[in-house]
């Protein structure tokens, strides 16, 4: 089973004020000078799937400067080997919308259509840095395996955010927090099981492969003592209402939970490995779970990897461009001289992205 | 342009405030009205009027109504013990509509929601917890919608009515449905309120 955007139109994204391309699930590799417009591209591939995609950028932002008309991202995609077409806007001033096969949608329904996992730059430093960043990057891998996931994350966040403010507003009506209690605590039980579930088998897949990328132990913590099932977390939530509203916020639960990665062959936790062997754990890991949605017959991730392979040594280099092509994957990737996508070959599509006048182009090369 | 359309402009303005217009529909709204001027425009100025003149909420309900206290509060044969709760007065007429239920109701007038500052009193909660004193109600029904915050406050009520019976509506396969045109989570919905036949 493949799953790859086989068109992608962006318009006034960014640098891009239009750009189309026809793409047909061969991995592809975009090359050009720095500013050129690369990184936007991927962005927009990474808005096919629920959130703010791999900037973390709002609607406004996107909106291409100096015109600020608001912009749009019509994608094809072919997924479980059924066609689909994702259309996602945000007029000047206003939120992102989705339309799938026509039909307005709220976002977390594209978890359904398409998974796409990523590797930025920023993300070189996601296993020395806040734990926030590793959580968010667990949690993509668990909408992958189940794109429910969204919602009951979406869910939990939706009821902490009204019992944060009944905490700053020292309201001390004890059935209203039990109501937002109560729907945290059963969001939360659901979130924690799908995240154990992706960890074991995030695991699981990497155990098994021939792979030149190194296997991590993988472990979800908390900074403090926090239950996982609905009755005991419900049970916490009551007894921490205290010191929460001293706070004024909520000090415990699954929004605080950490992941912790041991490199398994040397027992070294991956803060304190090198800042190479840091980005080929991540690659194991983004590699790992592609291969677990491909053996279960489900529909493989699309990845964006941008500026993955400048990062890499030419063996290690090689051994990702095979690890893609035998998985069948389409990943987006990213570099300023196509040398780097040279052992590709005929496996990949090739694009120049180039920049004049503030405007980006992308043609399609050989 | 002319200061003779100012009355005009601003009948656009006020009508594009209404739900479902725009400033686009409430100007095509308002050209209509001035080409029906005799027909439409008049008897409809009127009635705004009278409505605007007498119209008011049920002290006890919420309910929409012309006196202090509504038709269905007034009516002795609704005291079945039996309250409905719903979230604003649409739902209520849309539940007297299929002319099913033969109590009272309880409108709230949204759900709870700490961020928009709409807290039990702004929901006439208390007067609820009252009436189901003073009414000697024994079953209350919760038909609030299947969103976070309707079910929040659908928690809220249940959790200080011990004693009384709290039942909400079922949510599921609607009459008539295929379950090829619904989402998921209408279908595991109606899977858990499944019964045996
Ligand atoms: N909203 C916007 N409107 C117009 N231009 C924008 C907007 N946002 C970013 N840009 C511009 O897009 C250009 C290209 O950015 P991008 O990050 O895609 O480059 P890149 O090709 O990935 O370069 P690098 O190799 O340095 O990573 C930048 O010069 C940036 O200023
Ligand atoms: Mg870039
Ligand atoms: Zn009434």
């Amino acid at each position: 089973m493949k799953a790859a955007v086989t068109s992608l139109d962006l318009s006034h994204f960014r640098s891009h004020k239009r750009a189309a391309l026809s793409l047909d699930g061969r991995p592809v590799a975009l090359y050009g000078p720095n500013g050129a417009g690369k990184t936007n591209l991927i962005e927009a591939v990474s808005l096919l799937s629920p959130g703010r995609g791999m900037r973390r950028a709002g609607a406004e932002e996107i909106a291409r400067r100096p015109e600020r008309l608001g912009w749009k991202v019509w994608a094809a995609v072919e997924a479980e080997g059924a066609p689909h077409e994702i259309e996602t806007r945000a007029e000047a001033g206003q939120t992102r919308s989705v339309r799938i096969d026509g039909k307005a949608v709220p976002q977390v329904a594209l978890a359904r259509v398409l998974r796409v996992l990523w590797l930025v730059p920023s993300m070189d430093r996601l296993w020395i840095e806040a734990a926030e960043g590793r959580r968010r990057f667990l949690d993509r891998a668990v909408m992958s395996f189940e794109p429910g996931h969204a919602e009951a994350a979406l869910d939990y966040e939706k009821a902490m955010r009204e019992r944060n403010r009944l905490l700053k507003d020292g309201v001390r009506d004890a059935h209203w927090y039990a109501a937002l209690e109560g729907r945290m605590a059963q969001a939360g039980e659901a979130i924690s099981i799908a995240r154990r579930a992706a960890i074991a088998r995030l695991v699981a897949a990497q155990g098994e492969a021939e792979t030149a990328f190194p296997a991590a132990d993988l472990a979800l913590g908390y900074p403090d003592e926090t239950p996982e099932e609905a009755e005991g977390l419900r049970a916490a939530f009551a007894a921490m209402r205290p010191r929460d509203m001293a706070a004024g916020r909520t000090l415990i639960g699954p929004h605080r939970a950490d992941l912790d990665a041991v490199w398994r062959a040397k027992g070294v936790a991956a803060r304190d490995a090198s800042t190479g062997e840091q980005k080929a754990l991540l690659i194991s890991l983004i590699l790992a779970n592609a291969r677990a949605l491909a053996a279960e017959g489900g529909a493989p991730p699309v990845l964006l990897l941008d500026e993955v392979a400048a990062h890499l040594d030419s063996r290690r280099r090689a051994a990702l461009y095979d690890e893609i092509c035998a998985l069948g994957l389409q990943a987006f990737m990213t570099g300023t001289e196509p040398g780097l996508f040279e052992d590709l070959g005929e496996r990949a599509q090739r694009f120049e992205v180039t920049e004049t006048g503030g405007e980006s182009q992308v043609g399609e090369t050989t | 342009m002319s200061e003779d359309r100012e009355a005009i402009d601003r009948l656009i303005e006020l009508m594009a405030r209404l739900p479902g217009l725009g400033p686009r529909s409430a100007r095509r709204a308002v050209l209509h009205l001035v080409k029906k001027r005799g027909t439409l425009l008049a008897p409809l100025a009127e009635a705004m009027t009278e409505v605007g003149a007498t119209a008011r909420e049920c002290l006890n309900c919420g309910n929409v109504g012309t006196g202090d206290i509504c038709a269905i509060c007034d009516d002795e044969r609704r005291a079945t013990g039996q309250i409905c709760v719903v979230e604003d007065v649409a739902d209520l007429w849309a539940m007297e509509r299929s002319g099913v239920f033969k109590g009272r109701y309880h409108v709230l007038g949204g759900t709870l929601s700490a961020l928009d500052a709409v807290g039990p009193e702004e929901l006439r909660i208390p007067r609820l917890l009252d009436r189901v004193k003073s009414e000697a109600v024994s079953e209350v029904i919760l038909a609030l919608g299947a969103t976070i915050d309707g079910q929040t406050t659908a928690h809220y009520i249940a959790d200080q009515l011990p004693g009384v019976s709290v039942t909400s509506l079922a949510q599921g396969v609607p009459v008539g449905g295929e379950l090829d045109y619904l989402d998921d989570g209408t279908i595991s919905a109606a899977l858990r309120a499944r019964r045996t036949l």
